[in-house]
């Protein structure tokens, strides 16, 4: 197992935002995180790659525990935190430099060109990147998210705030680096779940209602729609 | 580690924070040691730094907060303190990567006034006739104090989003090290233990470096300073999440 969550929790004083969950995602699928806003999905993907602690609870990623030995665990993760924050006032290139510097990535430049051309940034690779439009952003963070090859990719809201030209280019990305990877992505949109996730998990106040895959739950619900599935769980 | 300094440090001369604060530290200090009469050496008559190692402090107090004041308040404001701290490094790593990127710049402003040194050395009389040793002393603990001064910064900066409430606590913090303790030890209340109080505040330490002689009682203070705060920023930083 890539990722293995047991009874993950993080509590703000009396609210619990994520509640003891636990889930498993494996190599060459990819998880759809879906819920409403504020149910946890932030938070989770915050844990996990290791910007917040848990308050409880163990996970671990690439068979390192996130918790003990986080810096190996980050070594194996990709992450896309939800806006895509970037550095406005570097260029392109010096960014995804500096990104790969933290990584020790011997053959730097090499792997450079390679993720530009992968995330198609060729046109727009010696601009800065608050020059950048939104799709371009969506791309850098994607590049600095894949450049150190990690096993897990962790994705939040990858891609919110595209145009539908923008959204096909990028769901096609992340289904390309779904097939050799484990990929988990969070989002609002159903249409974009059933095109591109193999699994789905829905979380509701921070516990999951739903841990199954795409035909499996739709097997269950007999075949519902996806948003009535999503409605019914979360409402 | 290495990585992070680099990106700091470009982004300071990339930006014109460094130009403009250096800019501005070497326009004042120019202004006061050869051209305003009241502070000036060519009216003062004597060939000496002096006034220059006084003065320099109190630019110190508001040129360094304003370095410093971006360090994490900006990360955290952006989002992008979230890409730093899911990279594989340590925090203690990112503190001293950001705090010695600033020091740097302290050091890249200090660098320009040895001219003023060899101005006044060659305006001697007879010419280089000039306390050398006291002039170094007073070059390393400017540094020293600069060093504290950016440890606070780098403090403040971590304990807000805001930039600008970042830059009132270093330059408040900067300004009570250096001459809270001396005027807190006059308080009367205070008269019996008026001398270790005196003692920890900066200004004391540096007059004593400031003569020329290099005491490791001065040195050891500098450097917990600079160590107790960057261990204060380390605990914020890891407290927060």
């Amino acid at each position: 197992m890539s990722i293995s969550v047991k009874n993950l929790s993080k509590h703000y004083d009396k609210q619990k935002a994520v509640d003891a969950i636990s889930f498993e995602a494996k190599p060459g699928r990819i998880l759809g995180f879906l819920g409403p806003n504020g149910a946890g999905k932030s938070t989770t993907m915050r844990m996990l790659t290791g910007y917040l602690i848990p308050t409880s609870g163990e996970a671990e990623i690439a068979s390192k525990s996130i918790l003990s030995d986080a810096i190996e665990a980050k070594k194996h993760i990709g992450y896309l935190p939800e806006n895509t924050p970037l550095y406005a006032d570097m260029y392109v290139k010096e960014f995804l430099s500096f990104v790969g510097q933290t990584y020790q990535i011997v053959n730097l430049p090499a792997r450079i060109d390679e993720v530009v051309k992968m995330v198609g940034l060729t046109p727009e690779q010696h601009k800065k990147i608050g020059m950048l439009s939104k799709g371009y952003r969506q791309r850098v963070g994607l590049a600095q998210a894949i450049i150190h090859n990690p096993e897990v990719l962790i994705l939040d809201e990858p891609t919110a705030g595209l145009d539908p030209n923008q959204l096909v280019d990028i769901r096609q990305l992340i289904k390309t680096l779904g097939v050799a990877k484990t990929v988990v992505i969070s989002t609002h949109i159903m249409q974009e779940v059933e095109a591109i996730c193999d699994d789905i998990i829905i979380i509701n106040r921070g516990k999951i209602v739903a841990n199954d895959s795409l035909e499996g739950l739709k097997k269950v619900y007999q075949h519902q729609s996806l948003e009535d599935i999503f409605r019914k769980l979360t409402a | 580690m290495y990585a992070v300094f680099k990106r700091e440090l470009l982004s300071f001369l990339s930006s014109m924070v460094a130009y403009i604060t250096i800019g501005i530290f070497l326009l004042v200090s120019g202004l006061l040691l050869w051209f305003f009469p009241d502070t000036s050496i060519l009216d003062y008559g004597y060939a000496e730094l002096d006034g220059f190692f006084s003065l320099v402090p109190y630019l110190f107090m508001f040129l360094i907060p304003a370095i410093t004041m971006r360090a994490f308040a900006e990360e955290r404001r952006e989002g992008t303190f979230e890409l730093l701290i899911t990279r594989p490094i340590q925090i203690w790593q990112i503190v001293m990567a950001k705090y010695l990127a600033s020091l740097v710049l302290v050091l890249f402003a200090l660098i320009p006034t040895i001219i003023y040194y060899y101005s006044i050395s060659k305006l001697g009389f007879p010419e280089g006739n000039i306390d050398s040793g006291s002039v170094i002393g007073s070059y390393i603990g400017l540094f020293l104090l600069g060093a504290a001064f950016t440890s606070m910064g780098i403090f403040s900066s971590a304990l807000t989003k805001n930039q600008i409430i970042a830059f009132v606590i270093s330059a408040a913090l900067c300004a009570f090290a250096f001459l809270g303790f001396d005027y807190s030890s006059q308080i009367a209340a205070l008269q019996s233990i008026e001398n270790p109080i005196h003692n920890l505040g900066i200004n004391q330490h540096y007059i004593s470096i400031s003569r020329g002689v290099l005491d490791t009682r001065d040195l050891i203070y500098f450097m917990s300073f600079s160590v107790l705060f960057l261990l204060l920023t380390n605990l914020i930083i890891g407290g927060k999440r």
